[in-house]
């Protein structure tokens, strides 16, 4: 008897196979690594290093003053071992004697590591329409355009040169919006931040070029505790894109990140992340902790903020990027792809704060999990008394390939007034048999057939990145795809 | 190449789902430039024939053989049988939300122009080769720009699957019930679609309810399955006399 089901079927969407991370090259670069371990002398070193100002250096300890007296949250859905915050290194960086003057002086090395990532950053091959500023372990190496950005009062340059060349604004904003003790990692982060982006946009500018970072963990002990600060003035706008890659270890790599994002009257800041740290091997070993904390703030009246992310690295990602909406008919936005595959565990979604009055967030998360991998919505509405007229919409959609993987939405939705209006919808789906026949009968592979399903999955969310990126998004998601499929 | 192999021959073909017998014993050859109309009562098996040919994994065949230009295509997977030429136009055909009707033409075509080892065309031809075989069954280009199959109307779907049978030019196209729900406009334009589709070097089956259809696409034969195999085969006037009396004057054979 032949089973012309039996071929087909035993190419169930099982999970075999991830594609080799792309990314994963070492680079052997002689470094300027302080020992392993945190302490208030290492905290001094840091800042020592940086040559900060002395208001810093005081930010610093009291941060590391209330994180030891903090406990690592456990109400996630993740599961992952004790992190031994000793084993840690707090700063690690490429050696060099002085302070370049051009892009030229930078060790070529480096330079051909970026280039390596799709990142040029010489003045002959930059990319034309993106300034990047490009961090490796704990140090900017380079930021393109700042001249070019300059002639519009932009400010785009590292945090740590922004400490020292734009205190005043560090000042006034620095810990603002996320502050030293709000979370267990924020904390962290405000106690050894060591470099990161900062932006200013000046009153009504429009940003001429898409502002980007990339960021490349390379020192295995390393930690990665970069500090992002974006400011748009009054009637100013910005798209801000945001990369990241690591090389392959056996053992987990610790990032705790904060962006803090200020909008005031009447600015638009959007905020894109194509996140892709190392994910760890199949059987779940190595890869990234990625415990970050996103927070915008739409200080001014008519402001908007959107998030946009894609998500397909890290072994573990938590992480809300949230909208604190102040501002009368202020607005936020989140929009987000997260893909977990093997042992992948993320923990995501979004906070929108209403306290403006007319106020209103729309959330768009979409989770697809393969493998054993487990894919976490968590979100949280809260429309404050006097946001009188607030409205939210979220929509969770999770689709889930495979018989193993897991997928998880926790709406909290907490209304204090009777004016608001609140809608969530939620759905969880499998890819249809059907869907798939139709496809494979269409002159589909079986990858191509759950590679196009999956793009409409996204779609709505690929269509808010900048035009270049979702192109790129889109190819990130069908090579973590590719090889999925048995 | 000898002409005399059928492009498509089944030979007592018999078919179950779970443990259900669904095709009994069917016998078919569908020659090159023939157009062959299958009629028969609701659940007589004609759907579950065309998935069948298409290689749809839910089928068992528990005898006999399907051979497509003289070889045996029962261990090839759907994909590969539609690289060969083996068309089936869906009585349902599914929505895929999020992706635009031109994206997935153009997957479609490239991969069977990899498939096929023909030189594969940039976005550009292949837009514009996309648009030449809409307009060649009177289809606007808006069409390509929605979402496939998503929100269409049941007239729209359908002949949404002229489009793909046009653009994907297949040797044999099986048409389920592709007339089912249509205005005479659009029955019309579908027709004229399927003849200019049709020349010597290919073959059509055509499942269909109705005559209707039958006089737009002249049969050379009509068959009329009944449990799932073919009880009676006859020209074009079987047709006319099935839409007089029906279905229940045949005996089972």
């Amino acid at each position: 008897m032949i089973n012309q089901s039996d071929k087909t079927s035993n190419r169930e969407i099982i999970n075999l196979a991830n594609q080799p991370y792309k990314y994963g090259f070492r680079t052997n670069i002689e470094g300027d690594t302080i020992k392993k371990g945190l302490t208030e002398d290492v905290i001094r070193i840091i800042s020592k290093k940086k040559d900060e100002p002395d208001f810093l250096l005081k930010f610093r300890l009291k941060a590391f003053e209330k994180w030891k007296k903090m406990k690592c949250p456990e109400w996630s859905q993740l599961n992952f071992p004790e992190i031994n915050f000793q084993d840690v290194i707090y700063y690690s960086a490429p050696k060099q004697t002085e302070q370049l003057k051009n892009i030229n002086e930078v060790d070529p090395q480096l330079l051909n590591v970026f280039e390596k990532l799709g990142i040029p950053l010489t003045e002959q091959k930059r990319l034309t329409n993106v300034a990047v500023d490009a961090v490796f372990d704990s140090v900017s190496v380079a930021t393109t355009f700042q001249k070019e950005l300059q002639q519009y009062g932009v400010i785009f340059c590292p945090i740590s040169e922004a400490i020292r060349k734009h205190s005043d604004l560090i000042k006034k904003y620095l810990g603002t919006v996320v502050p030293i003790g709000d979370n267990y990692f924020s904390a962290l982060n405000s106690a050894v931040f060591t470099d990161g982006s900062f932006c200013y946009i000046p009153k009504n500018t429009k940003c001429p070029l898409e502002l980007s970072t990339y960021f490349r963990i390379n020192e295995q002990k390393s930690g990665q505790f970069e500090r992002t600060l974006i400011i748009a003035e009054e009637n100013s706008q910005v798209s801000y894109l945001e990369g990241c890659t690591a090389p392959m270890y056996d053992e987990n790599q610790l990032h705790a990140a904060i962006v803090e994002i200020i909008a005031l009257k009447n600015a638009k800041i959007k905020y894109s992340t194509v996140q892709n740290w190392y994910s760890g091997n199949k059987k779940g070993k190595g890869g990234v902790y990625n415990f970050v904390t996103k927070r915008g703030l739409c200080a001014g009246h008519n402001s908007k903020i959107s998030w946009t992310q894609v998500e397909t690295g890290s072994g573990i990602t938590w992480k809300y990027p949230s909208c604190v909406l102040v501002g009368d008919n202020s607005q936020g936005e989140f929009y987000s792809v997260s893909l977990t595959n093997n042992y992948q565990q993320t923990d995501t979604g979004s906070k929108m704060i209403h306290i403006g009055k007319n106020t209103r967030s729309q959330i768009i998360s979409k989770g697809i999990s393969m493998g054993n991998s487990k894919n976490t919505y968590r979100g949280f509405i809260n429309i404050n008394n006097k946001a009188l007229g607030a409205r939210n919409y979220s929509q969770c959609d999770s689709l889930l390939i495979g018989n193993s993987s897991n997928a998880n939405t926790f709406p909290y939705i907490f209304v204090q007034n009777s004016t608001a209006k609140v809608e969530h919808e939620a759905s969880a789906s499998t890819i249809d048999e059907e869907q798939i026949f139709y496809l494979l009968q269409r002159c589909f592979s079986l990858e191509k057939a759950i590679a196009i399903i999956v793009t409409g999955f996204c779609s709505e969310v690929y269509e808010k990145l900048p035009s270049e990126f979702s192109v790129e998004a889109d190819f990130l998601l069908n090579l973590k795809l590719e090889g999925s499929i048995g | 190449m000898s002409s005399n192999i059928p492009i498509l021959e089944i030979k007592k073909l018999q078919a179950c789902v779970n443990d259900t017998e669904i095709l009994k014993n069917l016998s078919l050859k569908i020659n090159k430039g023939e157009i062959h109309a299958i009629m028969g009562p609701n659940g007589s098996g004609k759907s579950t024939f065309s998935k069948i040919i298409a290689g749809h994994p839910a089928y068992k065949i528990s005898n006999g053989d399907i051979l497509f230009n003289g070889k045996s295509i029962l261990n090839l997977e759907p994909e590969e049988r539609s690289y060969l030429g083996i068309f089936l136009a869906f009585q349902y055909p599914v929505e895929i939300p999020g992706v635009t009707n031109l994206n997935f033409l153009e997957q479609a075509y490239s991969s069977k122009l990899k498939a096929i080892k023909e030189k594969e065309l940039d976005s550009f031809k292949i837009l514009e080769y996309i648009s030449k075989k809409a307009q060649s069954i009177d289809m606007s280009e808006t069409f390509l720009y929605r979402n496939l199959n998503e929100g269409f109307s049941g007239g729209e779907k359908k002949r949404n699957e002229i489009l793909q049978m046009v653009v994907l030019d297949p040797e044999i196209a099986i048409l389920d019930e592709t007339d089912s729900g249509l205005d005479i406009d659009a029955l019309q334009t579908i027709s004229k679609g399927i003849n200019t589709f049709m020349n010597d070097k290919k073959a059509i089956v055509l499942i269909t309810h109705y005559q209707r259809l039958l006089d737009y696409i002249k049969p050379t034969f009509v068959h009329v399955m009944r449990n799932g195999k073919i009880i009676k085969t006859g020209d074009f006037s079987l047709a006319q006399k099935l839409e007089l009396k029906g279905y229940e004057w045949l005996e089972e054979v």
